[in-house]
């Protein structure tokens, strides 16, 4: 019996410790609770400005809060919502490519042209100006992220449809007589859909240091609720007094983010999609 | 290939005006009332009538972006609100800055990101290679404003051998760009590396080998240059990229430029700086990809072949 690719990625050199790495990061961000002894948002000032200890493994930052357990708390906003973002991104993103790589015509041409203009900027910027207009906040970043990475996602969908159209399998299920509507969602579809969810995985990535980008601003969850980059932008006024305070949060950003690409890949090499995707970025 | 430069020159012209009605459209989208928002609060009658009257406020809207639009092609980007000045002139001091940066930082990220290409792609699958992938794909997922946090501890506060911000020096532009440019040394190096062992595959190099080249001749004369072409074309795309980090950098190390400008206008909602701002950001991206695209035509006969 062959185990399903995101299991037999997970026996891959690469994809073992990157898989078990987010395993442990989400079980922690579900289980945040039951796993921290201290509460994220209760100041005690005699605690400040603790290094790392064996009472606070990660040390205390300048109100007294313990560290570690703001971190985990942290994992489940920067995990959450740039994992919500992403999700908003590719739905309208695949029904916006599919369409308009199945009607054609104008609307493909505006899409296109749309999608191709947008795609050229800058994440970064895209997400900063939609955050000015909405407002800072998690809803805010979540809407931003989304709208920032859809270019990607239409795109994306739109190539792999483009490319399977012209299949031998869709032309001998047009001339058994299916229906628009039965190749596009039975055939198109589903195997359009395994590069797209791939590269959403790896846009995840991105999006946690979006979403830290936009925290380390001050643009994303607003305090007292943690997140990786509000914890970073609290800590970039002190970086000289009490280092520690950034270091930890930028870790956990860089490893989860290095994990989630080591496992996009070994889940590429597994699934066999590699030209796939880069043909259509 | 000179019918195509003006083409592709004309075809930025729609690509500007959409990209500025969106900039245009921002004061409206944000909430609150647009004369509201070019005015210091507590401003005269006097002062929002001749608001109303320069920007055309009570005008349609259509008739509102034309009047916009043709005072930005004059230079008059209008005046910042908490500064009081022109905003041309806030904007010209801070484009050297990020020029400079940029620049600094696009040339880094080329000449390592090619070099540790290479050398990746001749040691294929080797340590060599396994080493240099690890730590680019480590470089890239770290967010830049953290680099250059951790950057200025250990080279400025630890060490002393940089300033820790600002811009007075020449040597405190290296840990910007070294921030910067650790970012795009990553994708040149990938970009390098896949397009090398691509190339390699070709039946050119096949009978370059049967010739009795030397096998590091062949790869650094031949497999190379074909290899450049792709790595020059992204990272002409990517220069948009570049200018989105040199936003958050120039902000960590307190550098006077375009990005530091345009996040202090975002939080004192000092619009007319903020359109200012995203319209030179827009603009270099679109001269990017205009660059990207001519280089492109330039270097590989094919591309014009299928363009005459």
């Amino acid at each position: 019996m062959t185990l399903p690719a995101p299991l037999r990625a997970l026996r891959r050199p690469a994809g073992a410790p990157a898989g078990l790495w987010l395993i442990l990061v989400i079980l922690a961000a579900i289980a945040a609770p039951l796993l921290t002894p201290y509460a994220y948002d209760i100041q005690n000032l005699k605690s400040a400005w603790q290094p790392p200890s064996a009472s606070h493994w990660l040390g205390t930052d300048e109100f007294g809060r313990d560290l570690l357990t703001r971190l985990i708390y942290g994992a489940r906003t920067s995990l959450s919502v740039s994992s919500i973002a992403i999700t908003i991104s590719v739905l309208c993103g695949m029904t916006l490519g599919a369409a308009a790589a199945w009607f054609g015509g104008w609307f493909d041409r505006a899409v296109t042209t749309v999608v191709d203009l947008t795609w050229s900027f800058p994440e970064i910027l895209i997400a900063l100006i939609l955050v000015a207009i909405i407002g800072p906040g998690t809803t805010g970043t979540m809407v931003a992220i989304s709208v920032a990475y859809l270019a990607q996602f239409t795109r994306l969908t739109r190539a792999q449809i483009m490319t399977l159209k012209g299949e031998t399998f869709i032309e001998a299920a047009a001339s058994l007589g299916a229906g628009n509507g039965h190749i596009l969602f039975r055939h198109l579809l589903p195997n359009a859909l395994a590069p797209v969810l791939v590269s959403a995985m790896l846009a995840t990535g991105d999006a946690i240091i979006l979403e830290a980008t936009l925290g380390f601003f001050g643009l994303g969850a607003q305090p007292p609720v943690p997140s990786w980059g509000g914890m970073m932008s609290a800590g970039s006024a002190l970086v000289f007094k009490a280092p520690w305070i950034i270091i930890f949060p930028g870790l956990a950003v860089a490893i989860t983010v290095v994990a989630i690409n080591l496992y996009g890949d070994a889940l590429i090499a597994e699934l066999d999609i590699r030209a796939r995707i880069r043909r259509a970025v | 290939m000179y019918s195509y430069l003006i083409r592709r020159v004309l075809m930025l012209v729609p690509v500007f005006l959409a990209v500025s009605l969106v900039i245009f459209l921002i004061l409206h989208f944000i909430p609150g009332d647009p004369v509201d928002n070019l005015l210091k609060v507590g401003s005269s009658p006097a002062a929002r009538a001749e608001m109303e009257a320069r920007y055309g406020l009570d005008q349609p809207l259509p008739v509102q972006y034309g009047i916009w639009l043709s005072r930005v092609m004059q230079g008059d980007l209008g005046t910042a609100i908490v500064a009081r000045r022109p905003v041309s002139d806030l904007i010209l001091q801070a484009l050297p800055h990020s020029l400079r940066l940029g620049g600094l930082a696009l040339l880094f990220s080329s000449v390592v990101g090619v070099g540790l290409g290479v050398l990746a792609a001749l040691n294929r699958d080797k340590w060599p290679d396994r080493a240099i992938m690890g730590g680019v794909l480590l470089g890239s997922t770290m967010p830049s404003f953290w680099l250059g946090l951790i950057l200025m501890l250990i080279f400025s506060v630890w060490l002393g051998w940089f300033p820790v911000s600002g811009a007075r020096s020449a040597s405190a532009l290296v840990l910007p760009v070294l921030t910067i440019g650790l970012g795009g040394t990553a994708l040149v190096a990938r970009i390098t590396r896949v397009a090398m062992i691509e190339a390699s595959g070709r039946d050119f190099v096949t009978l370059l080998h049967a010739k009795g080249l030397s096998p590091l001749r062949i790869q650094l004369r031949h497999v190379l240059r074909h290899a450049l072409i792709p790595v020059v074309t992204i990272l002409a795309l990517r220069i948009g990229w570049i200018l989105g980090g040199a936003v958050t950098v120039e902000v960590v190390f307190a550098r006077p430029g375009l990005g530091t400008l345009l996040i202090k206008s975002l939080s004192q909602h000092d619009y007319p700086v903020v359109q200012a701002c995203l319209l030179m950001l827009a603009m270099a991206v679109m001269l990017g990809t205009l660059l990207g695209d001519i280089l492109q035509a330039a270097m590989d006969p094919r591309v014009r072949a299928a363009l005459a």
